[in-house]
């Protein structure tokens, strides 16, 4: 109120305000949305925990199997529960910060009905196999296009709106959003240079090295700029909303903005260490993720400290409450990022359920709860009434906080109790648990109390969606809310002298493009060196492109999401080199179109499989796990073995390979169905040998192949070295 | 293409060199703009969504 009565000092003689109006339909949808695709993504990831305890329930059948519904349950978390959260905040905050109606409906309906339909297709297709298998890119082509048109859909309309907007003034929460759009756009095209072969079908641009780097460059960069930076600018917005006082610093958050999205950029590589990318990258990646601490930490305390003399609210107001957990999340989650990026934490922690447990910390607590907190906030005001139940809404805070700590301490035992078992050396100098199934065995019961954890956090996401459901029974929903300001320009600014101001804080498009040089600059240091080849990736003799049935049984093993649960990846300690074999060489993957070095080891890493068991052993292992490994707690895959492998693609795929540099001699796609055929007929007369009838047109005879195939090329001459 | 246009860059390790000290002078650039604002500006700013 006084700040009104200060600003009319200063408004021109004879000036009147504007009315205009908020378009609140818009933030409603989205939140319904998040809310919807919330209860849907998160009883998939209930359903993939589930799995790991009682493997039945992959039901024998391809679209529920694991490695294919666990891309689900992650790109329907991120993508639809947390994007249509922070495209219903972005739209309620933007209007109001900025003074004015959205810059278009029409755009604004276009960016919603687009980003459902792509959720759709998501939903569609993954359980159907159409992966990329890039994490958390793992859409193909034709709806990787889609996202672009819809995000530069989106970007329009909150530029338009920045453009069009009556507030001199662009607030800090402003520029959090624009570094979202701009950097989430880079990422996304970046990351998804592929090569069509069908409409369903593409290789990764990138190979092996490169393509892992890129790949998480982009994963990255997909948490800092899809699941921090809009959460901080919505936290900017809410957080002093909600607590009817102004941010604690408004200094420290422009310190914190700058310096958050200058330091993320570099810190791709630590999800690399001690792989065969090149030492100075993962040195890079180390030294950034220590600093990112700071810029992290700034914000939580800024966001905390706001509430310093209000700690009594907090003990009454649920949506309070709610912030406060998901900054402490937040803050949680971001310590325990920079420490996994040390080495020698690292090399503990990484490909195991540490790493879920830590993702989980930021998912859950940071941007459910946020998510929740908010929308308790929103809907009473956009209907126009109290919230229906603060008690069921405090019932869901605590059932929701017992069911981060039922889910994160779990995991948390579970990866340390495996990374130990898995570097274990026994009295005599052999490893203590050779058979990688006892350190699974030992870690199920883990499994079961992680899915108790999850069913908590989701019957508080019911019970929020009952309580919102009721709030809108009881008001009524104001589609259109009045507003009124002046326009711009009718304020008299007193700030001569100060040039910087004006340049940074008043011009959204220069702002948008320093966010985009800051982003680009970090990304360019981080990805030209590894796109100069040869300079970084030893080229090894002895490594081959794959054979055609080599290539298609890859493709399978891309569709059925193994690297799910599969590293290829063994790393330079003697407890991996003792385990699997010789350590993993950069030059290895250089035809590796996309490469599959996976980041979870569910299983044991697969890199030196070929020429381990007999073919027979993985017949009847991908028939039925336990008849080969008792306790395993592998998916079965009956279908591999009835269906035939669909060959007519087989010379596009060469074709497509040889443009990516693969090289495979000039025509050679016309042979490639012969070698194919006779390279079957080879594998199904082994087994047949050994007692097992197989037709070898199936789909598995492809599977074993390339199983077969796997780090076998170094073997084969043992002089050539990096 | 573009991998073999970038071929030949040579001196790999100066990349981590370059990115701390584009680092530090974008940091502290930033640290300067930021402690030179005035204080009646900041608080303006930091109100702004406490409006309707
Ligand atoms: C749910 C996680 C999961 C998925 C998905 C999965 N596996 Fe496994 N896999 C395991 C586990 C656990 C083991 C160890 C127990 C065993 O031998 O069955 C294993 C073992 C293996 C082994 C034996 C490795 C060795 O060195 O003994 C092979 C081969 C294998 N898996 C191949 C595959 C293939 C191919 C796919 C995809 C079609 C796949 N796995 C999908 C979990 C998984």
């Amino acid at each position: 109120m006084e700040q009104t009565s200060i600003l009319k000092e200063q408004v021109a003689p004879g000036a009147v305000m504007d009315t205009f109006q908020y378009d609140n339909t818009i933030v409603r949808n989205f939140a319904i949305a998040s809310v919807v695709f919330g209860l849907v993504g998160m009883l998939v990831g209930l359903l993939v925990a589930l799995q790991l305890v009682y493997p039945e329930l992959n039901f024998g059948i391809p679209y529920t199997s694991y490695g294919r519904i666990r891309p689900l349950h992650t790109n329907a978390v991120i993508f639809a529960f947390v994007g249509n959260a922070i495209f219903a905040g972005v739209y309620y905050s933007v209007q109001r910060l900025c003074k004015t109606r959205m810059f278009s409906d029409a755009l604004s309906k276009i960016h919603f009905w687009g980003w459902q339909l792509i959720i759709l297709s998501a939903a569609i297709t993954l359980p159907l196999g159409f992966t990329t298998s890039k994490e958390y890119a793992e859409l193909e082509w034709p709806i990787d296009i889609a996202i672009t048109l819809i995000w530069v859909v989106f970007s329009a309309n909150v530029i338009g709106t920045l453009i069009k907007r009556r507030e001199e003034h662009i607030y800090v929460a402003m520029w959090f959003y624009i570094a979202t759009l701009v950097t989430v756009a880079v990422l996304h095209i970046v990351n998804s240079f592929e090569l069509p072969i069908s409409f369903f079908k593409s290789y990764s641009w990138y190979a092996g090295v490169q393509d892992a780097l890129v790949q998480w460059w982009y994963g990255h960069n997909a948490v800092a700029f899809f699941l921090t930076t809009p959460y901080l600018g919505l936290m900017y917005y809410f957080l002093p909303k909600a607590a009817q006082r102004p941010v604690f610093s408004y200094r420290l958050s422009i310190v914190h903005f700058w310096s958050l999205i200058f330091i993320y950029i570099w810190a791709g590589p630590h999800h690399l260490l001690y792989t065969a990318l090149p030492d100075w990258a993962q040195s890079l990646g180390t030294v950034f993720s220590v600093m990112l601490i700071a810029p992290s930490w700034g914000g939580m305390v800024n966001g905390l400290l706001t509430l310093r003399g209000a700690w009594d609210r907090v003990r009454n107001d649920v949506v309070l409450k709610f912030y406060v957990v998901a900054l402490t999340g937040y803050g949680m989650a971001t310590f325990e990022g920079p420490l996994l990026s040390l080495k020698n934490v690292n090399a503990l922690g990484h490909y195991t359920d540490w790493i879920v447990g830590h993702v989980h910390i930021g998912a859950l607590a940071w941007n459910g709860f946020f998510t929740f907190g908010m929308f308790y906030w929103l809907f009473p005001r956009l209907f126009r009434t109290r919230l229906y139940s603060k008690s069921l809404a405090n019932a869901h805070f605590w059932i929701g906080t017992l069911g981060i700590v039922f889910y994160a301490i779990p995991m948390y035992w579970a990866g340390f109790t495996q990374g130990l078992m898995w570097k274990q050396f026994g009295p005599n100098g052999t490893l203590q648990y050779p058979n990688f199934i006892e350190t699974v065995n030992a870690i199920v019961p883990m499994y079961a109390l992680r899915a108790i954890g999850g069913t908590l956090y989701i019957v508080g996401l019911i019970m929020l969606a009952y309580n919102l459901v009721r709030t809108a029974a009881q008001g009524k929903f104001l589609a259109n809310e009045e507003a009124q300001a002046y326009s711009r320009g009718v304020i008299k600014q007193n700030h001569e002298g100060d040039f910087w101001h004006r340049v940074l804080e008043r011009r959204p498009v220069r702002m948008a493009v320093l966010a985009l040089v800051a982003i680009l600059i970090g990304s360019a240091v981080e990805l030209i060196p590894t796109w100069t080849v040869k300079s970084n990736v030893p080229q090894m003799a002895s490594v081959l492109p794959y054979t055609p049935l080599e290539l298609q049984g890859r493709d399978l093993y891309i569709r059925e999401g193994c690297n799910a649960c599969h590293s290829q990846m063994v790393r330079p300690f003697r407890s991996e080199t003792e385990r699997y074999g010789e350590y993993s060489k950069a030059g290895e993957f250089v035809y590796d179109h996309p490469f599959l070095w996976g980041s979870k080891r569910t299983g044991p890493d697969l890199h030196r499989l070929g020429d381990k068991y007999p073919d027979s052993w993985h017949y009847h292992h991908m028939l039925e796990p336990t008849s080969m490994t008792s306790g395993s707690i592998m998916p079965p895959y009956p279908w591999l073995v009835d269906d035939k492998l669909d060959v007519s693609n087989t010379a596009d795929k060469i074709a497509a390979m040889r443009t990516l540099g693969v090289p495979y001699a000039p025509g050679y796609e016309q042979k490639a169905n012969a070698d194919l055929q006779a390279q079957a007929k080879q594998i199904a007369a082994r087994l047949k040998d050994a007692g097992i009838k197989a037709d070898h047109e199936a789909e598995i005879i492809a599977l074993i192949a390339y199983m077969q195939r796997l780090g076998t090329d170094i073997k084969k001459a043992p002089a050539s070295q990096p | 293409m573009i991998r073999n246009v970038l071929e030949n860059i040579g001196g790999i390790e100066i990349y981590p060199i370059i990115s701390l000290t584009i680092f530090f002078t974008v940091f502290s650039t930033m640290l300067v703009y930021v402690f030179t604002r005035k204080k009646k500006q900041m608080d303006k700013m930091a109100g702004l969504p406490l409006e309707p």
